[in-house]
């Protein structure tokens, strides 16, 4: 009688991460290869969450399609919803007041705060230390009730409208929000103490998952992997659009790209979002937010790529119009649908603890990378 | 007759039953303790529905776990996958059969009072006398420290049978790690302790503490190294945050126990919880002085001599289990390539120094 084969017999183990895993960030597959501890190879799978949002965009007209961009990275709605608009105002040619756009930046810096809190959040987690995580949640609460207060929703929240914003700012809104960029260096602080110079995560993060700047622009990265890398390159300051040219901020730049590079750009980059949130509410001006839309918006024959900064990278929406109130194509290149494809190049002879470590640093968000 | 029966058998049995209860007790409210002080380290509250400020939320819990459907999976080695959670859980309780929790008079004056209704007073005074019958532990004897050693290195094969009789990936990962591990941290362990060994000259617990109360020094503060190895050791063998690598739940998803459910999973878990209390009982009673009170010679603090001394041992375990816990709620996990790095590179060559230098002063000066 023959022996049943199992897996002991194999020298090769493959293992299936995801796409139910508590670490790969929704619903990532990566078809690992070990042995023993030792990752030889990775696949990753997607597609598990795709909706077929550019499809469905042909079939509505420019405005109805806005709230399936809250959709695509959920975790980032406001800068979604914000680079579409970019680009079919500018297909149109639709002036925004100037008390929109400020507004505009001001929420999308706050979203990318919240962004960044939840993928510190959650990267922590992964690496073990789990009160980061909770500490992370309660800041990223108080951006949601600012978000609430002003969309009306926490999540998908429809942010903008074509030529401006819904409403004006609500009463208290600006106090609150000053509450929050004055208290928000002291939360900050509070993190680096618990994780910046503790040894076990420089351990975990320094050396793990090194890509030169060179390899990265290479594979197309964009965002703080790609600064992490040493690239000073920001679309927010190489192409600014919707007004970013008069705000100050300086590009947050690694030294070594690893992980412990990409942890400290993003937290900088939470602090320069900060900045520019000062300076948008010290000089906010007075003034309708409503800029001249049309109600049904034909734009003419053309097309546009719109590239924004999104908390993960360059967020690109390449917008064909055929003349018709609907778009004939609506592409949308999703920052982290890039990023991801070097998750099999960073893991490779790495450890398994180093898969979850590297998921989270790339900081992946699959509604954007399946669409 | 009636004596050696009542030392040799029905006392002890008491003994065990009650320390059996307390334990079990003890870890069911360890783990509420453990979610309320880790909350409070979150800014969240923890358990707050059942019963005030969720008392009764172990009691729920339990429940809930002997209610869950038991599955066992097809492709698993059944035997080994049923007995692998007892495995891991009964040493820990074992090992207490040598902790001392009090002095070896504790029970004299109880034991002189209840005996004396049934006994005459010679058979009492007797049974009093023997310190089997009136010490505060079940038993002592004169190889406990090696008892305890090799007792609680079989709960960890309760881990690797678990993980390998799953017949799963995840669990094969999380039982390698854990044997790896276990090797590991063992070593450093073993020898830590002999530091404490060569000063006390015993290797019974309930001298290591009586020869503490001797010199009037706990040995933490001969053998600060020691104990600092002994305890970072004990943490990675009760698998606990930073080294909680065997289950990892962000990694391998739960590790050894992520085929198990309901009863057999809630024995794991006391395991762990029990392996904490154990580790830090046997800490106690090594470096800090057991039921000893702090401060016997400061006349203005005589008053700490009215806590009785198994409230002093229980005061002392309990900070350890808030030093085990506050680590959990602070630090993020190691890598396993680290962990093996530190344990070969760092904790044994620094235990082996600790050995050699301790037994040299020894050698010189005493």
């Amino acid at each position: 009688m023959e022996e049943e084969a199992t897996i002991l017999d194999s020298k090769v183990l493959e293992v299936n991460m995801g796409p139910q895993h508590p670490s790969t960030h929704g619903v990532l597959r990566v078809k690992l290869k070990l042995d023993g501890e030792r990752v030889l190879d990775a696949e990753c799978i997607i597609g598990y969450l795709h909706r077929g949002v550019e499809k469905i965009s042909e079939n509505r007209s420019y405005i109805k399609c806005v709230p399936y961009y809250d959709r695509t990275d959920y975790i980032a709605a406001v800068s979604n919803v914000y680079g579409y608009l970019l680009g079919v105002e500018k297909l149109m040619g639709i002036e925004v007041p100037k008390r929109a756009q400020y507004i505009r930046i001001m929420m999308t810096e706050f979203n990318r705060i919240s962004s960044h809190l939840l993928w510190l959040a959650t990267h922590a987690l992964d690496i073990g230390a789990m009160t980061i995580f909770l500490y992370c949640f309660r800041e990223r609460e108080e951006i949601l009730k600012l978000f609430e207060a002003l969309f009306g929703a926490r999540l998908t929240t429809h942010a903008f409208r074509l030529g401006g914003l819904w409403k004006d700012l609500p009463p208290g809104f600006e106090q609150a929000a000053r509450k929050f960029i004055d208290d928000f260096p002291y939360r900050v602080d509070e993190y680096e103490q618990i994780l910046t110079k503790n040894r076990i995560w420089l351990d975990r993060t320094k050396g793990v998952g090194v890509i030169s700047g060179e390899e990265a622009i290479e594979w197309g990265m964009s965002g703080p992997p790609l600064r992490g890398s040493t690239v000073a390159y920001d679309v927010r300051k190489a192409r600014p659009y919707g007004g970013y040219e008069e705000f100050d901020f300086d590009i947050a730049v690694g030294e070594n790209g690893d992980t412990y590079d990409r942890y400290l750009v993003r937290l900088q980059e939470m602090h320069q979002s900060r900045r520019i949130i000062q300076q948008v509410l010290d000089r906010l001006p007075e003034g309708s937010v409503h800029g001249k839309a049309p109600r049904i918006p034909k734009p003419p024959v053309g097309e546009y790529y719109s590239g924004i900064e999104s908390p993960r990278g360059e967020l690109g929406y390449y917008i064909v119009s055929d003349g018709s109130p609907q778009p004939f194509r609506v592409r949308i290149r999703p920052p982290t649908f890039v990023n991801l494809q070097t998750l099999r190049r960073l893991v490779k002879g790495h450890l398994v603890a180093d898969v979850v470590a590297l998921i989270g640093t790339l900081d992946i968000v699959l509604g954007e990378i399946d669409r | 007759m009636t004596e050696t029966l009542l030392v040799y058998a029905i006392i002890p049995f008491i003994k065990i039953a009650v320390i059996v209860l307390i334990l079990s007790g003890a870890i069911a409210y360890l783990t509420l303790f453990e979610r309320k002080l880790v909350a409070h380290i979150q800014v969240r509250l923890g358990p707050m529905r059942v019963g005030w400020h969720g008392l009764l939320q172990p009691i729920a819990d339990g429940l809930k776990f002997i209610l869950k459907e038991d599955i066992i999976p097809s492709k698993a080695d059944a035997l080994v996958f049923t007995i692998a959670p007892a495995i891991s859980l009964i040493p820990a309780f074992v090992v207490f059969s040598v902790v001392p929790f009090g002095p070896p008079e504790m029970f004299e004056g109880l034991l002189r009072w209840s005996l004396g209704w049934f006994f005459d007073s010679a058979t009492v005074e007797s049974v009093a006398q023997n310190t089997l019958a009136s010490g505060g532990f079940i038993t002592d004897i004169n190889i406990a420290v090696l008892f305890v050693l090799s007792v609680s290195s079989v709960g960890i094969l309760g881990i690797i049978l678990g993980g390998w009789a799953s017949n799963s990936k995840y669990p094969l990962l999380g039982a390698l790690r854990s044997s790896a591990q276990m090797v590991s941290y063992e070593v450093a362990l073993g020898f830590s302790i002999i530091g404490v060994l060569l000063v006390a000259g015993s290797l019974s617990l309930v001298e290591i503490v009586q020869n503490q109360e001797k010199a009037h020094l706990w040995y933490v503060f001969v053998q600060p190294v020691a104990f600092a190895l002994f305890f970072i050791c004990g943490m990675a063998e009760t698998n606990r945050l930073p080294f909680d690598l065997p289950e990892a739940e962000t990694e391998l998803v739960g590790g050894f126990h992520t085929e198990y459910s309901g009863f057999r999973f809630s024995l794991y878990f006391l395991a762990e919880y029990a392996n904490m209390i154990t580790i830090s009982a046997v800490a106690v009673t090594l470096f800090w002085g057991g039921w000893l009170r702090p401060f016997p010679n400061v006349s203005w603090l005589a008053f700490l001599g009215l806590i009785p001394p198994v409230l002093w041992f229980l005061i002392k375990v309990f900070l350890f289990l808030y030093i085990f816990i506050w680590v959990r709620g602070t630090l993020p996990r190691f890598r396993f390539d680290q962990l093996m790095r530190y344990g070969w590179k760092v904790f044994l060559p620094v235990a082996l120094g600790n050995v050699i230098v301790s037994a040299g002063v020894l050698l010189a000066f005493l």
